[in-house]
């Protein structure tokens, strides 16, 4: 009993030492879950030395951790929510990373006949009309606030009205798939996602390819003024690399089932 | 990199982090136990109700406060414990020692029920008579600490949040589970909640064995 | 140079008229309605076995309960010479042993009493010898016999060196020979100077160990006397009775 005790306690971790140049990018779930930064970042580190931790979780908390200074970049896909970042202080400068697209996936068989519209808006709409069960976000991702931007765009607020064939799961994109995947429903999803995501039941993608579906990525370094803590120097170390021709074909190399995901589109001005 | 060659280092982490909470939640709840079974001092019942209500602590919650507490913007936030395993160990303390507190109140009453009046007959102080509940009822209390061992490891709302689930730095079992969920990676997220069963089993399995082979040679 | 060859219970005491070590004055005491002490009072002298008789129900484990201080009584006090030194040991009817070795037991009363590690093992040994545990001394306590349980659970109450010894029906449960032992070990303990205050049902026992008795039966004490004056012509009825075997309560 006594030996046990003592291996814990000798055990017991201190606070991450650094000992390498360390940052921490909050990033979203969609981003980590296709495998890119598994990717990406062993390269960087080799080209630089930077190691990158990296915290998932949705791009309103992404943002909000960024906020609190618990984390030197931010790397998210919801272009107002982030001008409004750094318009507020919080971050330096925002660039163009990478962009994809969003699909609508839904069930096989296509009850709402998806397949037929000729744009996101029509097909928003049909579902609506069909009361097919439609599977959201619900959170303040940027998955999420690109829907409900499309549904305004079709002229309805399926959030507001609390339609019954409308489901909000307050969840990451891979657990509202799976419950698309449970349901039968329709769902919004990016295409990196779809193409890694391991369930897809009787589910496939229905409709893409409308200009409204783009899905932009940017990337902001947290502003030291408003966060002494933050290490900017290894932040400014990431964003360099990652707008870079080396990371810019880094992310282009990315490949999942063979499948590109992403699609580099830094600005060489920004 | 493939999953299999991360699960090592997963289940190392996973067992660092529940052990350590449950080793230091022991030195908080045994101790704290015996003072509820033993004292009588004012807001005594009030203390015994607040323990046993903290062991329904959502692990949620405590992970929300913990980053709260710990975050750059946050009171504690100097102490950079924020995504670290150590934050990781607080927050699993604080869900494991009320149910240490609890188990172990309840086992030294039943003792202290019997050692009471012979204690008093002795003039022992509240602290040799709590020493002396410790010592005697020691092997009772594996089953506290194998309860509690239970809560840390399944739990994930706590670590998930505080620890952020960063590959090789803060990825449980637990929370590597979940991530697998979101991918669509069905079976090897049941793959790996198989592992994690088989895991506590084996550790259950050999601190019963262990208690019988120190029961034998305490003269219980 | 220690005193360890007087040890357990110090010097030898000084024969001179002594006040009485303790006075017990009208204590009562009254539980679920019933007044289990109406105004107990009795003065003991310094040395020898009192013992204290009397039908169940009388009140003679509450007063040595009383005694030891282990329940304050309703009204009344007790008083104590003086020179007291404090120091109570008391053995109940059934020992109460620590899940441990029977030196482990000794030990921990020892530091209970806050003896310095450098003198307990030597207490320990002399402990051991004048109880005759030395032959189990390793063992766990709880699986000695009933006599080797109580002579450690007097052992143990010898730690503090007590002037007073109270002792609560410590051979109800045990076979004879087990029963001579204790008594051997309890004249071995009054010799040397303790005052022992000794409860019990066996008349035999009384008339074999005890220098005085006290006669309580409910709630009151009724006599008094020296044992041969007791024992050869008890005063009042209830005590013939009671030592006939017909006193009912």
């Amino acid at each position: 009993m006594k030996t046990l005790l003592c291996c814990a306690i000798l055990a017991l971790p201190l606070p991450l030492l650094a000992a390498e140049n360390t940052i921490l990018l909050q990033s979203t779930t969609s981003t980590q879950n296709s495998g890119l930064y598994e990717f990406l970042l062993p390269k960087l580190e080799k080209d630089t030395g930077l190691n990158v931790h990296v915290v998932a979780v949705g791009t309103g908390q992404a943002l909000k951790n960024a906020q609190n200074c618990d984390g030197d970049v931010v790397l998210v896909h919801a272009k107002p929510a982030e001008e409004a970042f750094v318009a507020n202080g919080y971050g330096v400068q925002r660039f163009d990373v990478m962009y994809n697209d969003f699909v609508l996936i839904g069930p096989k068989d296509d009850p709402a006949k998806v397949r037929d519209a000729k744009d996101a808006a029509s097909a928003l709409r049909a579902i609506a009309k069909a009361g097919a069960a439609f599977a959201s976000r619900g959170d303040d991702s940027g998955t999420y606030k690109k829907e409900i931007a499309l549904w305004k765009a079709a002229g309805l607020i399926p959030a507001e009205s609390g339609e019954s064939w409308y489901r909000e799961t307050g969840s990451g994109m891979g657990a509202t798939l799976n419950i698309a995947a449970g349901m039968g429903a329709y769902a919004l999803t990016d295409r990196a996602t779809w193409i890694s995501f391991g369930n897809k039941a009787g589910l496939d993608i229905l409709f893409q390819g409308d200009p409204d579906l783009f899905n932009q990525y940017g990337v902001i370094a947290v502003n030291p003024k408003h966060c002494p803590s933050v290490n900017a120097q290894g932040a400014a170390i990431f964003i360099d690399w990652i707008l870079s021709p080396t990371g810019q074909a880094a992310i282009a190399a990315y490949r999942l089932k063979g499948q590109q995901l992403f699609f580099p589109n830094a600005n060489p001005d920004g | 990199m493939p999953l299999e060659g991360q699960i090592v280092e997963i289940v190392l982490l996973s067992l660092k982090v529940s052990l350590s909470a449950v080793v230091l939640s022991a030195l908080v709840g045994i101790p704290l136990g015996a003072l509820l079974a033993v004292g009588r001092f004012r807001g005594q019942s009030v203390l015994i109700v607040l323990v046993n209500a903290s062991m329904g602590l959502p692990p949620v919650v405590v992970g929300l406060g913990l980053y709260l507490l710990f975050s750059r913007s946050g009171p504690l936030g100097v102490l950079q414990l924020l995504y670290t395993p150590a934050a990781m160990i607080i927050a699993q303390t604080i869900l494991v020692t009320p149910i240490i507190a609890s188990f172990s109140q309840q086992v030294f009453s039943d003792l202290h029920h019997e050692y009471d009046e012979m204690l008093r007959a002795m003039k022992a102080s509240r602290w040799q008579t709590m020493a002396t509940l410790i010592h005697d009822a020691r092997h009772s209390l594996i089953t506290a600490l194998l309860a509690g061992l239970g809560r840390a490891l399944s739990e994930i709302g706590a670590v998930m949040i505080v620890g952020g689930n960063i590959a090789h730095a803060t990825r449980v079992m637990t929370t590597a589970i979940a991530l697998e969920t979101s991918k669509g990676n069905l079976y090897l997220a049941v793959t790996l909640g198989l592992i994690l069963l088989a895991l506590s089993g084996v550790i259950n399995v050999v601190m019963i064995l262990l208690r019988s082979r120190l029961e034998r040679l305490a003269h219980v | 140079m220690s005193d360890s060859n007087v040890f357990p219970l110090g010097h030898p005491r000084p024969r001179k008229p002594a006040p009485p070590l303790l006075t017990a004055e009208s204590l009562r005491y009254q539980r679920g309605g019933r007044e289990l002490l109406a105004g107990v009072s009795f003065e003991l002298p310094e040395k020898g076995i009192t013992a204290l008789l009397g039908p169940n129900g009388a009140g003679k484990s509450l007063t040595l309960r009383i005694l030891m201080g282990l329940i304050p009584p309703d009204s009344g006090q007790v008083g104590f010479h003086s020179g007291f030194s404090g120091r109570i040991g008391m053995v109940f009817q059934q020992p109460v042993l620590l899940r441990r070795s029977v030196r482990a037991n000794l030990d921990h009363a020892l530091r209970i009493a806050r003896i310095p590690r450098r003198d307990r093992t030597g207490m320990i040994a002399e402990l051991l010898v004048m109880a005759n545990l030395t032959h189990c001394a390793e063992n766990a306590a709880r699986s000695l016999s009933g006599g080797e349980q109580q002579r450690l659970a007097m052992a143990r109450a010898l730690v503090a060196d007590p002037e007073l010894l109270l002792l609560d029906e410590p051979t109800s449960s045990l076979d004879p020979a087990a029963t001579a032992a204790f008594e051997d070990l309890t004249l071995e303990v009054a010799a040397k100077g303790a005052k022992i205050v000794l409860v019990t049902h066996d008349l035999h026992q009384a008339r074999r160990l005890a220098d005085d008795i006290i006669f309580l039966h409910r709630g009151r004490v009724y006599e008094h006397r020296t044992a041969s004056a007791f024992f050869n012509a008890p005063e009042s009825a209830e005590a013939k009775a009671y030592c006939t075997g017909t006193l009912l309560t």
